[in-house]
């Protein structure tokens, strides 16, 4: 079955959407990717869509859903790579991910996980 | 039009081409409504003479119906009148009496050559009236037509030129918005500023709305999802230029902005920007002298680099 790969890349994982998403694949990419922030302990999750072109209400919410989760099991969550037309339809669609992280390339969302790792450590040092 | 109508008004036609023509020509120019500002003696002459021709052919078909094929080169003529007229800012009656100008012109002619046939006389005269009629509401036609072009690449310009995205510093854009804001507007400016938070990479958007006369629910809404679609994109948005007036508005209206960012001018905006982007601005001596201009730029130039440089 066609599965979205996901990289350990040290204390983050990384997500690239490469293909057009369908229902199935972003159940399946759920179920694997709660997985995989358990088993491996990751800190952080990078979301890449940058080569996706069509979305709907439902990869919308799926990609709401997606940063939810990651948050209950305590990994930030950024996506990067919004093409202008999906972000027009997201909101077109009253779907403005409020909650999500958004970066405008991976780059750049690196830099924001990285940050905000650091903030809350920081916090969490201050706290003991 | 019956067949033997139609040869006789063709033979009058023929024979008489020159002399009607010089009439025409003579009426239209001496028309109080001729418009020697915009187009010459020569030119209506020109057209006249190809129209008179091509009509000409046209009746000799015998076919009344001004779309059909034997008249697909009067049209043209036409067309061409028409669109070029429409361009140059003639009014539509002015276009259109260059068809209707040909009547008289052409009755005179049918009532000179025909005083022994009041038959055939009466019946040209009102197959010519209904024929010349039916041409001048085409060149109308085509007029507006002309004209509705006119218009529409009018509002494409006008959509393209109150859009501009400005990049007031690396990383940071502004967009000042001038005049109302509709869907269509709104739609056009979305996606010029996302493609160039796409293209230059910033991460801060400034909207300036001080050109923006009024703001309702439905502008407010706009501006909203303006920003939401640059969030979306990984760019924060501020708004700056309300006035208090518009102020005013927006609360009794009952708007949430929500976790927008607003400023009251530009200025404000930008200085957040820098501050985020972990930039100052600083004085740095006193102020030069005035033919020192160019070394005043380059002053504050080099002090707006990262404070640890």
């Amino acid at each position: 079955m066609e599965r979205i790969p996901i990289l350990k890349m040290g204390e983050y994982l990384l997500v690239s959407i490469q293909v057009d998403m369908h229902d199935r694949l972003a159940m399946t990419l759920q179920a694997d990717l709660t997985d995989r922030i358990v088993s491996v302990h990751a800190k952080g999750v990078l979301i890449d869509i940058s080569a996706l072109e069509m979305v709907d209400s439902f990869i919308g919410r799926m990609l709401g859903d997606l940063a939810a989760m990651s948050r209950v099991l305590d990994a930030e969550t950024v996506v990067v790579g919004m093409r202008p037309a999906v972000a027009i339809t997201l909101v077109e669609l009253g779907l403005a991910l409020k909650g999500v992280r958004t970066a405008l390339n991976v780059e750049r969302g690196m830099d924001l996980l990285r940050n905000r790792i650091d903030a809350r450590g920081r916090e969490d040092a201050g706290r003991e | 039009m019956a067949k033997d109508v139609a040869a006789s008004l063709n033979d009058i036609l023929q024979n008489d081409q020159e002399a009607l023509l010089r009439t025409w020509v003579d009426r239209q120019v001496g028309s109080p409504g001729f418009r020697s500002d915009r187009t010459s003696r020569q030119e209506v002459a020109d057209h006249s003479a190809r129209f008179l021709t091509q009509l000409r052919e046209a009746i000799r078909s015998g076919d009344t119906n001004i779309l059909a094929s034997p008249w697909t080169d009067a049209r043209r003529v036409l067309d061409e009148l028409s669109f070029a007229r429409a361009q140059q800012g003639f009014s539509p009656s002015e276009t259109a009496q260059f068809v209707f100008s040909l009547k008289q012109p052409l009755f005179e002619r049918l009532r000179r050559d025909l005083v022994n046939d009041p038959g055939l006389l009466a019946t040209l005269t009102s197959e010519a009236d209904a024929l010349l009629d039916t041409l001048g509401l085409y060149t109308t036609e085509v007029f507006q037509r002309g004209r509705e072009q006119v218009i529409m690449r009018q509002q494409q310009e006008l959509m393209e030129l109150s859009t501009p995205v400005v990049t007031l510093w690396d990383g940071v854009l502004a967009l000042p918005l001038i005049g109302t804001l509709d869907s269509a507007r709104t739609q056009v400016v979305m996606e010029s500023l996302l493609q160039r938070i796409v293209d230059s990479g910033a991460s801060i958007a400034i909207i300036d709305i001080t050109g923006v006369p009024t703001v309702d629910t439905l502008t407010a809404q706009h501006l909203l999802k303006t920003v939401a679609a640059a969030r979306l994109m990984g760019a924060d948005c501020i708004i700056s230029g309300i006035r208090p007036q518009i102020a005013q508005t927006i609360v009794h209206l009952g708007v949430e902005l929500g976790s927008v960012i607003t400023k009251a001018t530009l200025a404000d905006a930008f200085a957040i920007a820098l501050r985020r982007l972990g930039l100052a601005v600083q004085k740095t001596a006193a102020a030069p002298a005035r033919r020192d201009r160019e070394g005043e730029d380059r002053d504050v130039r080099s002090s707006l680099d990262r404070p640890e440089n």
